[in-house]
């Protein structure tokens, strides 16, 4: 007889790429030729400042026309993409760097039903993290919904600046910073 | 400026804790990374009601059977690791993906940042993989990993243990956590077991030996259920006499 009571979290450790990394997981969710593909890339930063070399970041989202791989999003009328699942994971470099290459999301409803803004779950993990952290990742070009996002609106506007990527270079740039001065706003969900 | 629909926010310490801090000094690495600034509670949307599902297919055979990926066999003692994947309803979660990475019998990962001086085994790489069956039952066969000394404190050991990684029915239900072995004396000097608050939390990740598991003349067994659910916050109490 099994006692139901939650097992606790340990930290990944500094070996998690050996576990993690490679099988039917990727950091792309679809195809570089893919004509919707977009590269987000940035760095995981420690409280003294420095990359961390040895974590992971995990992303969860909706295909582009605003629906779940998953069967709790059950609205018929959105299409799936079979070959979508949503899920992506990179290790950090030896410079601290993740990169994903995916599409830009829909929009998905908040509780209420208000249109939340295009965005990313986001779950980072590493050596001295004793549980995973998580965040949300927003995207530049999308003021308007980024005004009225029932998650942004709710946080401080310096909080919510580091919550949307930066259009660099062809690419959207979004730092994670664990501690310290700018640290990432993270969510108990 | 107030934000209008402010969310509340909470210290992570203030949080009732099946899991460890996120800061816990004696766990020298989480001094620069854990966050320190209060959490916000996000209730949740359909973004936190989903999360990535896996199906037949995504797997190889021999991903649940870490001493039969390479030519040769692992140096160590095979053991079989199996246990039940339950939701915090009790009911058995099927397909989930388990998996679990570790180090080798003599207690060295193969990773090019672990450079104990102890010797690598070219017949295993400790990695392993498998979706939970009808039963919500995962199965590995494997060696029994070693334990190795780390560079937390002087003379610092790390007590054996598998690193296991579970997703659960919904993103707030993600766990990575380690599974360690019975009796295991390295216990009372480990921060990262130790982190846990409670004694008997912590014990939830120690495995059994389980004579029903052992397969005669082959491999010894160890059962580890994992149960997982959604990390609801709330704020600690105030202690009181039961």
């Amino acid at each position: 007889m099994t006692e139901i009571a939650l097992t606790p979290s340990q930290t990944s450790g500094p070996y998690l790429e050996i576990g993690l990394i490679g099988g039917p997981t990727s950091n792309h969710l679809v195809d570089d030729s893919d004509r919707r593909a977009i590269r987000i890339s940035g760095l995981l930063i420690d409280g003294a400042g420095d990359p961390v070399p040895d974590g992971m970041i995990e992303i969860w989202q909706a295909n582009a026309a605003g629906r779940y791989a998953h069967p709790a999003d059950d609205r018929e009328e959105i299409p799936v993409e079979e070959e979508f699942t949503g899920f992506g994971r990179s290790a950090t470099d030896g410079t601290g760097r993740f990169a994903f290459v995916t599409v830009k999301p829909g929009r998905v409803p908040w509780a209420d039903g208000r249109l939340q803004a295009p965005h990313l779950l986001v779950g980072v993990f590493a050596r001295g993290l004793l549980k995973r952290v998580a965040t949300r990742m927003y995207f530049p070009d999308e003021e308007a919904a980024n005004a009225e996002d029932p998650v942004l609106v709710g946080l401080e506007p310096e909080e919510r600046a580091r919550l949307v990527a930066r259009a660099e270079e062809g690419e959207l740039r979004f730092d994670v910073v664990l501690q310290g001065r700018g640290q990432t706003t993270f969510f108990a969900v | 400026m107030q934000p209008e629909t402010a969310f509340a926010r909470v210290p992570d310490e203030a949080l009732v804790a099946t899991d460890p801090p996120l800061l816990y000094p004696d766990y020298v690495g989480t001094r620069l990374r854990a966050p320190r600034e209060p959490l916000v509670l996000l209730p949740s949307s359909l973004s936190e009601l989903t999360g990535p599902v896996y199906g037949d297919g995504a797997l190889r055979e021999t991903d649940a059977d870490l001493t039969r990926q390479h030519a040769g066999e692992p140096l160590g003692e095979r053991i079989v690791v199996s246990g039940r994947v339950l939701g915090s309803d009790g009911k058995p979660l099927r397909g989930q993906l388990v998996e679990i990475w570790q180090a080798n019998a003599a207690g060295r990962y193969r990773h090019a940042v672990d450079t104990h001086d102890a010797p690598l085994d070219p017949n295993f790489a400790g990695c392993g993989r498998c979706l939970t069956d009808d039963d919500g039952t995962y199965r590995f066969t494997t060696v029994l990993p070693g334990a190795y000394p780390w560079g937390n404190h002087p003379n610092a050991w790390r007590p054996k243990h598998i690193h296991f990684s579970l997703f659960g029915r919904a993103f707030p239900e993600r766990l990575v956590t380690q599974m360690y072995f019975p009796g295991d004396p390295l216990f009372p000097f480990d921060p990262i077991f130790n982190s846990i608050p409670d004694e008997r939390v912590r014990q939830r990740l120690v495995s059994m030996f389980e004579l029903e598991l052992t397969q005669p003349d082959w491999a010894l067994g160890f059962r580890f259920d994992i149960v997982l659910g959604g990390r609801e916050p709330t704020p600690l109490e105030e202690p009181h006499d039961d």
